[in-house]
C-alpha cells in the first residue's frame, strides 16, 4: 500500500466536508458554479468509493489512524468489505439525489448543496468509524445536517413533521450518550475493537452496567432504523420531506441497521453467551413485528409517499429479523437485500414527485372513496383507450420496475435477495419457529406490496381521464434510471456481489480479524 | 455522600425532563430536552469517578501516579456532548417558532386537542 492509497480511508469524510465549505463561500445566485463544484466532488466520491471497495475486498481491513495516534488511544477509520459497500451506496444515492435536485428543487431554499455534502460526510463518517464516541458525533452530524434538507422547501407540513423529527431523534441522540458513557464507565475505552476485547473481560460484578448500557446503544440506533415500536415517526417526516431529500433519507435508516450489525457481534460476539441470545432473540422479534407493521402500512398507505415509507420501514424490519437468526450466511444475503431494497425505495421517492405533479392534490383520497363506494359521476367514463406518451411509459416502466424490486420479483434484485434469504434461512438445521414466521412475512409483505403497488400503478397511470401534462426533463428522469440501473447491475453482477457480502457478513460474525486489524 | 448527591441530582433532571417531553407544548417539550441533556452531561462527567482536588493534565517534571489524576477523557467528551446539544436545542427552538407561526399553534400535533 503505497502513501497516497493509505489516505484513502479518510476521503469520504474529508471530500464532502471540504466541497460543503466550498460551496456555503459561493454565492447563491452563481448556481452554475455551485452545482458543478457540487458535482465534481460527488463524482470523485463516487471514484474515492469504488477504490475503497476494491481495496477492502483483498481481505484485511484498512485502517486509518487519524493524527497517528496508536489505536485504543486515538480515533481510528476502519474500511473492511461492510464499510466500503455501504459508502459504495451511500455515493451513489448521493449522487442520485444531487442530479434529481438540479432541476429545481436546490432553488427552493438556501444552501441545498451544502446540507447534501454535510450529509454524505456524517453519513460516510458512521460507516468508516471505529470508534463509539466518533460514531455518535457522525451520527448528530448527518442528523443536523437531515433536518436542514428536510426542512428544505419549508412549508407547514414539512415544518411539522420536521418537529416531531428533531424531537424522536434528539431524544435517541440522548440515549446514546447514555449507553457510551455506561460503556466507558465500565470498560475505560471507546475503541470499538478494544472494546470488542475488553467487554468479555468486564468482572461479573459490572457486566449488569455494560450490558444496559448496550441496550441502551441498541435502542438509539433501533430509532434510527425506524424498528417497531420506534419507527411512528418515520413516514411522515420521510413524506412531507422533499423528494431528493428524501431519496438520501433512505440510507439514514441504513446508517441505524449498518450500527447495530457493526456492534453487537463486537461486544457480544466472542463470548456468545447469555447476552448475545437476549440481542438476537430480540432483534428478530422486533424484525418481524416492523415488518409486518410495515406490511399492513403499505396495504393501507393511501398516498404514494407514504407507500414508500412504509415499504422502508418493511425493508428494515426484514433485514432485522434476518440478523437477528445469527448465522453469517443469513446476514450475507440480509446485505444484499438491504442495498437492493435502498436502491428501489430511493428511486421511487423521487419516481413519486414527478408522478403526483401532474396529478390534482388529493386524488389518491377520491380514488379510494371511489374504490369503496363506486365513483358518482364515472358511469359515462368513456371506454376509449389513451395512446400513452413517452414520458408517461418511462415513468410507468420505472413505476413497474419499483414495485418488482421492492415485492421482490424477478429478474430485479429484490428476488435474488428474498430467494437468497429464503434459501440461507433454510438451512439452518432445526428450523425454529421465528424463521417459519419470517419465512411466511416475506411472503406476504412481497403479496402487500404487489397488491398496493398495482392498485396504486392502474389508478395513477392507466386511468383516461388523468390530465396529460406531464412536464417532466429528461434529468429527472436521470437518476431515477441510474439507481434502476444500479439495481440491474446488482441483478446482472449477483454471484460476485453475494460473494463481496458473504465474505462481509463471515467477517462481521468473527470479528477477530477487524480486531486484530486496528489493534496490531 | 457526594455520590448520593449528583445521583439524585441527574435523578430529579432525567424525571422532570421526561415528564416535560411528554406534555403537548413545544416550550415545554424544549424545557424536557434541555433538562434531559443536562441530566446526561452531567451522567457523562461523572463516569471518570467523583474526585476533588485531581488535575486531568500530567503536570511539567516527572509524571507523576496516574492515580493522582483525574480521568481527563469524560471531560473532553461532556464538552462535545454540551455543544451538540446545544446547538440542537437552538435549531429546534427555530423550528417550534416556525411551527407555531404556520399553524398558529404551540401544541405539537400543529392542532388543539378537540373537546
Amino acid at each position: 500500500m503505497n502513501a497516497w492509497q493509505q489516505h484513502l480511508v479518510i476521503v469520504p469524510v474529508v471530500l464532502p466536508l471540504a466541497a460543503a465549505a466550498v460551496l456555503l463561500a459561493i454565492d447563491e445566485r452563481r448556481r452554475a458554479l455551485k452545482r458543478s463544484v457540487a458535482f465534481v466532488c460527488l463524482l470523485a466520491l463516487l471514484g474515492a468509493a469504488v477504490a475503497l471497495v476494491r481495496a477492502a475486498d483483498q481481505g484485511a481491513p484498512a485502517v486509518y489512524r487519524v493524527g497517528d495516534w496508536p489505536a485504543p488511544f486515538g480515533i481510528v477509520l476502519v474500511a473492511d468489505r461492510l464499510s466500503a459497500v455501504m459508502v459504495l451506496l451511500a455515493a451513489v444515492l448521493g449522487l442520485a439525489a444531487f442530479l434529481f435536485a438540479c432541476t429545481h428543487w436546490d432553488r427552493a431554499g438556501p444552501r441545498f448543496h451544502s446540507l447534501l455534502q454535510v450529509l454524505l460526510m456524517g453519513v460516510d463518517g458512521a460507516f468508516l468509524t471505529g470508534d463509539l464516541f466518533n460514531l455518535f458525533v457522525f451520527f448528530e452530524v448527518l442528523l443536523a445536517a437531515s433536518y436542514g434538507l428536510a426542512l428544505h422547501g419549508s412549508g407547514a407540513a414539512r415544518v411539522q413533521a420536521s418537529l416531531h423529527y428533531i424531537v424522536v431523534n434528539l431524544t435517541a441522540s440522548l440515549l446514546f450518550l447514555i449507553g457510551a458513557a455506561l460503556i466507558y464507565g465500565v470498560t475505560g475505552t471507546l475503541n470499538l475493537a478494544d472494546l470488542g476485547v475488553r467487554i468479555p473481560a468486564v468482572a461479573a460484578a459490572d457486566r449488569g452496567l455494560a450490558e444496559a448500557g448496550a441496550g441502551m446503544l441498541a435502542v438509539a440506533f433501533l430509532v434510527k432504523a425506524g424498528s417497531w415500536p420506534l419507527c411512528f415517526w418515520l413516514p411522515r417526516s420521510y413524506g412531507a420531506a422533499c423528494a431528493p431529500a428524501a431519496a438520501l433519507f433512505a440510507i439514514l435508516t441504513k446508517v441505524g441497521i449498518y450500527a447495530v450489525l457493526r456492534v453487537l457481534p463486537l461486544f457480544f460476539g466472542a463470548a456468545g453467551g447469555e447476552p448475545a441470545s437476549f440481542a438476537r432473540e430480540w432483534l428478530t422479534i422486533g424484525g418481524l413485528l416492523t415488518l409486518t407493521y410495515g406490511a399492513i402500512g403499505v396495504f393501507g398507505a393511501q398516498e404514494l409517499s407514504r407507500l414508500a415509507g412504509f415499504s422502508l420501514i418493511a425493508s428494515c424490519g426484514t433485514v432485522l429479523a434476518a440478523v437477528g437468526a445469527g448465522q453469517a450466511a443469513v446476514s450475507g444475503a440480509a446485505l444484499y437485500y438491504l442495498i437492493a431494497s435502498t436502491l428501489g425505495v430511493s428511486a421511487l421517492f423521487l419516481l413519486i414527485e414527478l408522478v403526483e405533479r401532474s396529478r390534482a392534490p388529493g386524488a389518491d383520497m377520491l380514488a379510494i372513496t371511489a374504490e369503496a363506494f363506486g365513483s358518482p359521476e364515472g358511469e359515462e367514463r368513456e371506454e376509449v383507450g389513451v395512446a400513452i406518451p413517452g414520458t408517461w411509459a418511462v415513468l410507468g416502466l420505472s413505476f413497474v420496475a419499483c414495485a418488482l424490486l421492492l415485492a421482490g420479483l424477478p429478474p430485479l434484485p429484490g428476488f435474488v435477495a428474498k430467494l437468497a434469504l429464503l434459501d440461507a434461512l433454510l438451512r439452518i438445521a432445526p428450523i425454529a419457529l421465528p424463521t417459519w414466521v419470517l419465512l411466511a412475512l416475506l411472503m406476504f409483505s412481497g403479496l402487500a406490496t404487489v397488491i398496493a403497488a398495482s392498485r396504486t400503478g392502474v389508478r395513477i397511470f392507466w386511468t383516461p381521464e388523468r390530465p396529460m401534462s406531464a412536464r417532466v426533463g429528461v434529468f429527472e428522469i436521470l437518476p431515477i434510471l441510474i439507481l434502476l440501473g444500479a439495481g440491474i447491475a446488482l441483478a446482472i453482477e449477483a454471484g460476485g456481489v453475494m460473494r463481496y457480502l458473504d465474505a462481509a457478513a463471515q467477517a462481521l460474525h468473527a470479528p477477530s480479524g477487524y480486531i486484530d486489524g486496528v489493534l496490531r | 455522600m457526594s455520590e448520593l448527591v449528583v445521583a439524585l441530582a441527574i435523578g430529579v433532571l432525567a424525571g422532570c425532563g421526561t415528564w416535560l417531553l411528554l406534555r403537548p407544548r413545544t416550550f415545554q417539550v424544549v424545557m424536557g430536552l434541555s433538562l434531559l441533556s443536562y441530566a446526561v452531561n452531567l451522567f457523562i462527567f461523572c463516569m471518570g469517578g467523583l474526585r476533588s482536588h485531581a488535575a486531568p493534565f500530567v503536570p511539567a517534571g516527572p509524571p507523576p501516579d496516574p492515580a493522582l489524576l483525574a480521568d481527563p477523557l469524560p471531560q473532553a467528551l461532556v464538552l462535545t456532548a454540551i455543544v451538540i446539544s446545544f446547538a440542537m436545542t437552538a435549531l429546534l427552538v427555530i423550528v417550534l417558532l416556525a411551527a407555531r407561526g404556520l399553524s398558529g399553534t404551540d401544541h405539537v400535533d400543529g392542532r388543539e386537542d378537540e373537546r
